[in-house]
């Protein structure tokens, strides 16, 4: 299911009432990410944000992010209530522009990866990451 | 090479031909109720490999009543689709006649009258009959088992699984994925993987503190059949540390991980592939998003959500096969394979009508030798039921009501919460042995607790298992059932988001609606929490039933479920 942001973020705001965030924190991210691009717009293509669909552990979720040809690559949890994660810059020697770590998530939001090309354009990714008390599977 | 549209058009002429020799054929043999087990076994074979699949058998070894759902309702893209469809609509969609043994052992509808005409389905020595029959015609079958093996009834569980594990190595599978397994702890999944005499297969099993690919459970397994490579990925259930309790198996971490099946299908393809067939937990849906996203898998074997399909369903250039549960399927898909391209397939759902399918001497005596210890337990009759108990269903299940009832009275309990998983036998009005109480209730984690919730976080909880159940994607659903209810009604509209599904939530006792700042007696089992206290849920319904001696469960209104 493709997500338009403008839903991404509107279910990110459903959560934040579910996990009792402050409502502040979704402008945030916005912020953040401008102030990353210099206020452009990223573009798509180009980066791949790897993210569980349903975190197993909210507190230690595994993410991986690539973009080939980026010098810069910063990562925002939409729903924290700091949302900037990391920034991962590459020199020119770099052997590939990729990185992985693990993040704590809130609650369900979505994780959003943006990447500084070299010709000084910005790419972005985002994904959904569900954080559930959990079920019963059949 | 062919394009895709000549791949349509074989697939639908194999579909074509499977119609008029095979299920069709067998509707019509059902109508006449001359069923044999040649009509049942009856298959023109075709191209050059042929697959057996089960799945999910949940440690059903001797043949059971199961009722499949009359509801089972999809959401999003998948509203109106199979698998979501249920009694006359699944067999007016397949052409099935009513009363036939196809509308019994596919559909729900007249469950009781049908099973005391056609008798129990499956059984292990029954199913054993038709892969050696499989075999004679094609030595060099593949048998496949989707997981869920090792768990769901008393004898698995007092030997923790070893009475599945000593009966399958009789049927001599060559590979197996997994989910319910883990419940059993890491450390005896250990001891049994490490001399399984077949593959044991996970491209999505990780290790937790890595990240990486886990070192037991290899992603696939190529297999030198009729000439061909054949590569067989698996794919474990990949919700498991959610679903079910993590702590049991602290090592592992799971995921769809998609990108990680696409690169294992380049990796096939690469070593010189023939063909790639990946053994699925991942639930019906999910297989078809999968299928959509991940270009190159054949043939998807798929477990988990338990839908029983006498027909596959094709996405792009790939085949979905759902093989049911608890014994009562096996499918055989035969496949032509040319140059690395499946040209063709013939497939054919074989119903396990126990009455009907002699059984395989040399297995029943495994399956006797595992039950014999406990043979006097399990036999024992615990009371009568009035009433059909069953467990399929969205929202509830006369089985679920029956617990719930059960959790209510002996907890002394306002609301009871019992899990909605899929599997579990269903019975006839008649006798309710121990063996049967068991049967809907075993696991490793039956603790019955005893708690205080708010009616906040009842809302909070039911929400977030209705999201496991409706998100219109896929990928973020977890493939059971609603969370059952005992003591609280609520109306649920699965078309809503998250956080929106559930209103109207009441205390059945009073008819008060809930208190959102108001504490609630509440009593449950199968918690995925470490420690939880409180007696085994059998034992709960055991005394239950001895107390009431005969059970009648009522038609359960407690739940509206709107914009189905």
């Amino acid at each position: 299911m493709n997500f338009t942001r403008r839903q991404s973020i509107l279910t990110g705001l459903g959560a934040a009432v579910a996990a009792f965030l402050p409502f502040r924190a979704f402008a945030a991210v916005e912020d953040n990410i401008a102030e990353f691009t210099g206020g452009a717009e990223p573009g798509s293509g180009g980066i791949t944000l790897t993210a569980p669909e349903i975190a197993e552990n909210g507190n230690t979720v595994p993410i991986e992010v690539s973009a080939p040809g980026a010098v810069s690559i910063a990562v925002f949890a939409a729903g924290n209530p700091t949302p900037a994660v990391a920034t991962f810059n590459f020199g020119p020697l770099a052997a590939s522009q990729s990185a992985s770590t693990r993040i704590r998530l809130a609650g369900t939001q979505d994780v959003v990866a943006v990447a500084k090309m070299a010709d000084g354009s910005f790419v972005s990714d985002r994904k959904e990451v569900k954080v559930t008390i959990g079920g019963c599977g059949g | 090479m062919i394009s895709r549209r000549d791949f349509l058009q074989a697939a639908m002429a194999t579909s074509a031909l499977y119609s008029a020799s095979g299920f069709g054929n067998w509707s019509r043999l059902a109508a006449q109720q001359a069923l044999t087990q040649d009509d049942l076994l009856n298959f023109d074979t075709f191209g050059n490999l042929t697959l057996i699949h089960i799945t999910d058998i949940h440690a059903q070894m001797v043949p059971i009543l199961f009722r499949e759902p009359s509801v089972n309702i999809g959401v999003g893209g998948n509203r109106g689709q199979v698998p979501h469809l249920t009694g006359a609509d699944f067999r007016k969609f397949y052409g099935i006649a009513d009363g036939s043994p196809s509308h019994y052992a596919l559909s729900s509808g007249d469950f009781e009258a049908l099973a005391r005409s056609y008798g129990r389905m499956g059984g292990l020595d029954r199913v054993s009959t038709v892969v050696n029959a499989i075999r004679a015609d094609r030595p060099e079958a593949i048998l496949l088992d989707g997981g869920d093996t090792w768990h769901g009834s008393y004898t698995c569980y007092q030997t923790q699984g070893q009475d599945m594990v000593n009966v399958m190595n009789a049927l001599k599978p060559d590979a197996m994925t997994f989910h319910w397994e883990f419940t059993l702890g890491s450390d005896r999944v250990h001891e049994i993987v490490e001399g399984l005499p077949f593959a044991a297969l996970g491209q999505n099993i990780f290790d937790a503190e890595w990240d990486e690919p886990a070192e037991m459970f290899k992603p696939y397994q190529f297999f030198e059949r009729g000439g061909l490579n054949v590569a067989v990925i698996g794919q474990a259930f990949p919700y498991m540390p959610i679903a079910n309790p993590g702590w049991m198996f602290p090592e592992y971490s799971f995921g769809i991980r998609d990108e990680n099946m696409q690169a294992m299908v380049d990796e096939v393809r690469a070593q010189g592939a023939d063909v790639v067939v990946c053994l699925s937990h991942n639930g019906f849906d999910v297989d078809k998003k999968m299928a959509s996203i991940v270009t190159g898998i054949d043939v998807i074997l798929s477990g988990h959500t338990h839908d029983a399909l006498p027909e596959p369903v094709l996405v792009g250039e790939t085949i979905i096969v759902a093989s049911g549960s608890n014994g009562k399927f096996v499918s055989r898909v035969d496949l032509d394979i040319q140059n690395g391209r499946m040209m063709g397939f013939r497939h054919k759902l074989i119903p396990i009508f126990s009455d009907v399918i002699a059984p395989d001497p040399v297995v029943t005596a495994a399956i006797e030798a595992e039950r014999a210890p406990y043979a006097d337990t399990l036999a024992e009759v615990i009371g009568q039921t009035d009433s059909v108990l069953y467990r399929r269903g969205n929202v509830n299940g006369s089985w679920d009501d029956l617990i719930c009832d059960a959790l209510l009275e002996e907890r002394e309990a306002e609301i009871a919460l019992s899990p909605g998983v899929r599997w579990g036998p269903s019975l006839i009005p008649g006798d309710i042995t121990r063996e049967d109480i068991w049967n809907v209730t075993s696991m490793t984690y039956g603790a019955a607790y005893r708690t205080e919730m708010t009616g906040e976080f009842l809302k909070v909880v039911m929400e977030d298992v209705a999201d496991n159940i409706f998100n219109p994607d896929p990928y973020y659903q977890q493939g059971g059932d609603m969370v059952r209810t005992g003591g609280l009604g609520y109306r649920i509209d699965v078309t809503k988001p998250q956080g929106e599904r559930i209103s109207e939530m009441t205390l059945r006792a009073t008819g008060e609606a809930i208190d959102p700042a108001r504490s609630y007696v509440v009593a449950g089992w199968a918690s995925v929490n470490e420690g939880t206290e409180g007696p085994q849920i059998w034992d709960v319904v055991e005394s239950y039933i001895a107390r009431k001696g005969t059970v009648t469960v009522n038609e359960n209104d407690s739940v509206q479920v709107v914009n189905a």
